[in-house]
């Protein structure tokens, strides 16, 4: 059975498709991300997939249960962090936890060592006696994942968990987000952080303006981009770019004291450029290949070229 | 779907209301106070007959005690951006809307109770039948709680807004309802328009409870307050559902 099993969601507000036909399929077991610029549709996919709001067309399934039809023994199954949601002020760091887990019908005893567990993990554990209005945004949302932990859900979703924290908070949500995959939940986490989807996930949709346009491994979305590598380099002296026409590079482009040369095969186009050093009489000051990275893939594929 | 999850998702919630909304000082403290200033407003120096006032007196208290705080709720969280995680957490819209009103009922009832208490005992009220009171009270809370968790259903979610709506909606009921006149001397289309307050039948009911001289048989109060009872919730859910991401 799968953890998420989304068919074909749509969303519009007005005039503004938020989500378009997307559908998605989470075995158990994985940390996926979603990985989109501001204004994709993360968010609202989020919520069609947590029971918060009716798409206007489409089904979600969590772990065999359809949210929309059985929206109580769905989220039974799930811990969320939303967004733009928050814990109570009013309440103090455990009675947020304590109140969360009668929600999910566990008893006292069990109640009361998981929140001890889980503050301790989250290193609040002295600040646990104090209203949560005291406390920073990294500590609020340290609070938010203890209580989206709190009952060990099979699946976790987070929507943007570590979007404007300090360093601390955000080590600890993310060793959290780690430790609660190892310990056998499915995580769903939104994020507008490359490096952070990279180090994080196992598979990564990237959203854009309301349809995924790829998925795959971080790795795998890489390589699917391998072909914008460059070399860079900068000579003693100013060149033209018609120095570097030549076959298998495909364009060049200059970058304040240095040039970017696109090429499919780095390795030839670094002795090309050698052995054009060596005819004109140039120095070499600089050279380097360029790595594929996510934030290639992401940008060619959100921004359309 | 679940019955247990969803009784469990209405009790926590009413819980929650209760700690978070209801037991703080300054709620409690105005909740015992208002009818005290009531009290003072209506009846000290106008020479009323306390058996006709003191009715339409515990009526107007139950009122504002039960549907006080309860529009407010649903604002608070949206703005306080606890509303999403709540949703999110297995309850479904109908959970907060029965956790709202039976935190509002309780406290309604709470209030009146000790209220009448010290009443009965400053003001030697005659009481004819104790229970029919008690089960006056609790379905009038649960009315007027309803009608609080319909005020808390607009898009609004400022709450400075839902408290001026809020006045907008219970003062002309109270008037409408002419608590302070005896019904059985209301003619023509002043009785049309009492009928339609549920205030009235509240009213009825605590007359026959205190000194047997109400208008209408119980039954027919009690089945009128059922009835706005579940209109009230209805029309809550129907557009508390329109508007729920409003304002999140
Ligand atoms: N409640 C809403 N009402 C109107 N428009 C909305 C609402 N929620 C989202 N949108 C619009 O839908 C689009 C997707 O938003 P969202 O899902 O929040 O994106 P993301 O989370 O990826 O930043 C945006 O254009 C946003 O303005
Ligand atoms: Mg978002």
């Amino acid at each position: 059975m799968d953890a998420i099993e989304a068919n074909n969601l749509r969303k519009t507000f007005g005039p503004v498709i938020a989500v378009d036909d997307v559908s998605i399929t989470l075995p158990q077991g994985g940390i996926f991300g979603f990985l989109g610029p501001n204004g994709a549709g993360k968010t609202t996919v989020i919520r069609m997939l947590t029971g918060v709001l009716i798409p206007d067309a489409g089904s979600v399934r969590i772990l065999g249960t359809d949210v929309n039809k059985d929206p109580l023994t769905a989220k039974l199954k799930m811990g969320v962090i939303p967004e733009n949601g928050t814990v109570y002020s009013d309440l103090t760091a455990e009675q947020n936890i304590l109140i969360t887990a009668k929600f999910y019908g566990m008893d006292r005893a069990s109640r009361e060592e998981r929140a001890g567990e889980i503050l301790a993990r989250l290193g609040l554990e002295e600040r646990k006696n104090d209203l949560v209005r005291t406390f920073s945004k990294g500590m609020r949302q340290r609070i938010s994942i203890a209580c989206a932990i709190v009952h060990s859900p099979p699946v976790l979703i987070l929507d943007e968990p570590t979007t404007g924290l300090d360093v601390y908070s955000r080590r600890l949500v993310i060793d959290t987000v780690r430790h609660m995959n190892r310990e056998g939940s499915t995580v769903l986490l939104t994020t507008h952080n490359i490096e952070e989807a990279n180090a994080l996930c196992s598979m990564i949709s990237i959203v854009n303006k309301g349809r995924i346009v790829a998925t795959g491994s971080p790795e795998k979305l890489k390589k699917t981009f391998d072909t914008s590598r460059y070399v860079e380099i900068s000579f003693d002296q100013p060149v033209g770019h018609e120095l570097f026409k030549a076959p298998g590079i495909t364009r060049t482009e200059s970058w304040g004291d240095k040039w970017r040369v696109y090429t499919d095969d780095p390795d030839r186009a670094v002795k090309y450029l050698a052995s054009l050093a060596e005819r004109d009489h140039l120095t070499i000051v600089s050279i380097a290949t360029s790595n594929p990275t996510l934030e290639e893939a992401f940008v060619r594929l959100t921004e359309g070229v | 779907m679940d019955l247990n999850v969803f009784a469990r998702s209405i009790l926590v919630i009413t819980e929650k209301n209760m700690r978070i909304y209801y037991f703080k000082g300054p709620v409690v403290v105005f909740g015992l106070l208002f009818p005290l200033i009531m009290f003072f407003t209506f009846f000290i120096g106008r020479n009323l007959d306390l058996v006709l006032f003191f009715p339409g007196f515990l009526g107007m208290m139950l009122f504002f005690t039960a549907s006080s705080v309860g529009p407010l709720i649903t604002p608070w969280e949206k703005r306080e951006k606890t509303y999403e995680r709540l949703v999110s957490l297995p309850v479904i819209l109908e959970s907060i809307i029965i956790g709202d009103l039976l935190a509002g009922a309780i406290f309604g009832v709470a209030i009146t109770t000790i209220v009448f208490a010290a009443s009965a005992i400053l003001l030697h009220l005659s009481l004819m039948n104790a229970g029919l009171l008690f089960l006056a009270f609790v379905l009038g809370s649960i009315t007027f709680a309803a009608l609080g968790t319909l005020l808390a259903s607009p898009t609004m979610n400022n709450p400075s807004h839902i408290m001026m709506l809020s006045s907008l909606v219970r003062l002309p009921l109270i008037f409408v309802s002419g608590i302070f006149i005896p019904l059985s001397q209301l003619s023509g289309w002043e009785w049309i328009l009492t009928s339609l307050s549920p205030l009235t039948y509240l009213v009825d009911l605590f007359h026959a409870a205190l000194n047997g001289d109400a208008v209408y048989p119980p039954w027919v109060d009690m089945l009128a307050l059922a009835a706005v009872i579940l209109v009230f919730i209805g029309c809550a859910k129907v557009i508390q559902k329109r508007n729920l991401m409003k304002g999140l």
